[in-house]
């Protein structure tokens, strides 16, 4: 059992209750125990921590991460993605079920739930597949998933095949109070293709992949999802398009929402040829234009963008130190988001601290129907405290993800993660993993 | 790597430009207008040695070229090789076929390993777009863009600029118009940033689904139909029909295409009457372009080929020569 815990000083910022003020936060047998204006420490066994001049709120989670275990154990595991978790302030991850074998029955539901409890520095959430081997022909034994402990459900990696089994797995969940994530990508417009359609593939020479492959696959599944009443998420929206169509659904009431990943909302399409090809670039769905970066840091503001997530997608430098085509997909992203959250959205006055916090913590917890996602009494002691002044360069040997796979590297930027606590305990504190 | 343009220096009484000295020539979206006005005269003036008996200057002697190709190609291969020995270079090759990239070396270790034998320069021809430049940030030596999947061909668009001076005796003004696969084609894109940067008024056609998207914001006019692109043309430059590359359903048939794309008597009518017929070779003949066509009076489709040699020859040694 922990012991008492006591974050003197800090800012709270929670979105549950619209607190913003310096408060004494106390966490008791790792829940949140009261807010306060001063609590002092009633015994020897508490530990204090000096959160003065840092802001304070509910623990973020990352409701998109690629831990690759089992089966990739080179790209990343659960060991080193929750210590890349923990260093980038998530007090929690949920795992997409593209490993080998996929998380597509209880047993593996289970063995990734245990192998976390031994090596897990945050918590994880492991997120079934829809499709037997996420080969999109036959549902996965779900239910059996769902009580063994999956939040939620996808064919992440690929979309959910086809419209009829989108439409049966939406069906089927509502028996499971879990919601379906899905990848929209419409394959036939996007095979083959390395980045976005457009003028900077024509520059390139790289294969283009239009903005119509997602926009296709969006469509589709806001009119599955209005025909099922199903519980829909969907990943990774990259386009304005996609972005239009989300918004419109929701004009009409459709229970659907929508994450969107840091590199969506900071790189264009032309950094592939700004960085002479660098396949850090290389990420799916790709990196859009200028006009697409606008619409989804509106699509923040106006909050038609429910959540901010990483995409997590480690990979080892073998699989990116290669020619163009031959790189696999991905960003490593735990590490750096909050901080280009901070420095590219919160101090340019995009979104306020309130909406990162909303972002980050509230909405997931809640899509995903985890505790967490509140600073209020009795809540899980699950923490982050950012640190808005620190400046540092974004740099790889410092990841302590086993993927270096960053668009971002040499970065200088302001906001930092400072500390990750987790059912009371800090396992991460002053930018330093806590033993 | 950098050098400057006003900084020459004499050999042997022979003024060097040192601009390209020690550089990549990755792609000609990235290479100045005096720049390729360096090779196309470096060029014209080393010419003459191919015409010569003994084809062999000793400007290179001592220096090692490697000419890696990821791709098959006759044509390219034989001419940087051929080049670099008329400047007495010793050339070592490696192709697909017969290196150790059938046992699943990687790129970046082979060029890497070559590079520790006391290789000079890199040549590569590679089929993913982007490829030289990944190898120019593996290897400390200059590398040269020999074809990178659907990206550039610059020397190929050099040899062509070359071939149309040779004829023309100027670009500026010039209306230059390359019909067919323009979205698979490196040596379109190449053209059309050389091309332009030297004040030519480029236009492209072929059937929409080979235009790329927003071609014309590199500056050229595009056409679905070629009549209207080759309609008062000085050069009309046919691209090869990669059917290698061809992985879609983007035109129905050869002979189809053939029969509204392909170049012949009728579409060629609507272009100048001193227009010269280009093509980068090797032509599917009775597709892109007519064999009366290929072999007629205004196809300059040989002199190319030549053109290729003193202009490979004329990269070398801007960017070999002059060291010591």
């Amino acid at each position: 059992m922990a012991g008492d815990l006591l974050i003197k000083g800090g800012r709270v910022i929670d979105p549950s209750s619209g607190a913003d003020r310096i408060l004494d936060i106390l966490v008791v047998d790792g829940r949140i125990a009261s807010l306060s204006e001063s609590i002092e420490p009633e015994n020897g066994a508490t530990t204090v921590l000096d959160a003065a001049e840092k802001i304070v709120m509910p623990g973020f989670i990352d409701m998109h991460v690629h831990l690759r275990e089992p089966g990739f154990e080179d790209k990343e595991d659960i060991e080193t993605g929750t210590r890349a978790a923990a260093m980038g302030g998530f007090t929690a991850v949920a795992c997409m079920p593209n490993t080998e074998p996929a998380c597509d029955t209880d047993a593996v539901v289970a063995g990734i739930l245990e192998r976390a409890r031994k090596k897990a520095w945050v918590r994880v959430y492991p997120i079934g597949a829809v499709t037997k081997g996420r080969a999109g022909k036959e549902l996965a034994e779900m239910g059996e998933m769902r009580a063994a402990g999956a939040v939620a459900f996808s064919d992440d990696g690929s979309p959910v095949a086809t419209a009829e089994i989108l439409r049966c797995a939406l069906e089927y969940l509502k028996s499971f109070d879990a919601v379906l994530i899905d990848h929209p990508e419409d394959m036939s417009l996007s095979e083959g293709g390395q980045i976005n359609y457009g003028l900077t593939s024509t520059v390139s020479g790289l294969r283009g992949i239009p903005r119509e492959s997602e926009e296709i696959a969006v469509a589709r599944d806001l009119l599955i999802a209005k025909l099922t009443g199903g519980r829909l998420h969907l990943a990774h929206i990259s386009t304005k398009g996609a972005l239009d169509l989300i918004r419109q659904a929701k004009a009409k009431g459709l229970n659907v929402t929508c994450e969107v990943t840091p590199h969506h909302l900071i790189l264009t399409d032309e950094t592939v040829l700004e960085t002479a090809y660098d396949t850090n670039t290389k990420v799916n769905p790709p990196l859009r234009t200028q006009e697409d970066v606008d619409a989804l840091r509106e699509g923040l503001a106006d909050g038609t963008v429910d959540v901010i997530a990483t995409d997590h997608a480690p990979h080892h430098i073998d699989d990116k130190w290669v020619e163009y085509d031959y790189a696999d997909f991905g960003i490593s992203g735990l590490e750096t988001a909050v901080s280009l959250i901070i420095d590219k959205l919160v101090l340019p006055g995009v979104i306020s601290w309130m909406r990162m916090a909303e972002l980050m913590s509230l909405n997931p917890a809640r899509i995903l129907g985890v505790p967490g996602g509140t600073l209020e009494p009795g809540a899980p002691g699950d923490i982050t405290v950012i640190d808005p002044d620190c400046e540092y360069s974004i740099l790889p040997h410092n990841f302590e993800s086993k993927g270096k796979n960053s668009p971002f590297i040499g970065w200088r930027v302001t906001g930092a993660p400072y500390g990750t606590i987790v059912g009371g305990k800090p396992v991460m504190y002053g930018r330093r993993l806590v033993l | 790597m950098t050098g400057t343009a006003k900084d020459n220096i004499s050999e042997a009484g022979r003024v060097i430009d040192l601009s390209l000295r020690g550089n990549d020539l990755l792609s000609l979206q990235e290479m100045s207008p005096e720049d390729m006005e360096l090779v196309l005269s470096t060029a014209r003036s080393l010419k003459e040695i191919l015409a010569r008996p003994i084809k062999k200057v000793p400007t290179l002697r001592g220096k090692v070229v490697c000419i890696l190709f990821y791709e098959p190609s006759t044509r390219t291969k034989a001419s940087f090789e051929l080049a670099a020995r008329y400047m007495s270079a010793d050339t070592v090759s490696f192709s697909s076929a017969t290196s150790s990239v059938k046992k699943g070396e990687t790129l970046a270790d082979t060029a890497r390993n070559l590079s520790m034998m006391g290789v000079d320069l890199a040549i590569m021809r590679h089929s993913v777009s982007g490829s030289c430049h990944f190898l120019a940030k593996v290897l400390d030596i200059p590398v040269v863009n020999a074809g990178d999947g659907m990206n550039e061909h610059p020397t190929q668009a050099l040899l062509d600029i070359f071939t149309i001076l040779d004829y023309k005796s100027r670009i500026r003004g010039l209306k230059v118009a390359i019909i067919g696969d323009i979205l698979h084609s490196r040596v379109a894109r190449s053209n059309i940033f050389g091309l332009t940067k030297m004040g030519a008024e480029v236009s492209v056609a072929g059937p929409s689904t080979l235009l790329p998207p927003e071609i014309e914001s590199l500056g050229v006019k595009a056409y679905a139909r070629p009549e209207e692109a080759i309609e008062g043309a000085d050069v009309v430059y046919v691209l090869r029909l990669q059917l290698e590359r061809q992985a879609k359903s983007l035109f129905p048939s050869k002979r189809e295409y053939r029969d509204f794309f392909g170049i012949d008597r009728y579409r060629l009518s609507y272009a100048k009457e001193d227009a010269i017929v280009m093509h980068p070779g090797p032509m599917n003949r009775g597709v892109e372009i007519t064999t009366d066509i290929a072999d007629s009076p205004r196809s300059v489709i040989l002199d190319q080929v030549t053109s290729g040699v003193a202009v490979r020859m004329a990269i070398l040694y801007l960017i070999l020569g002059g060291w010591d």
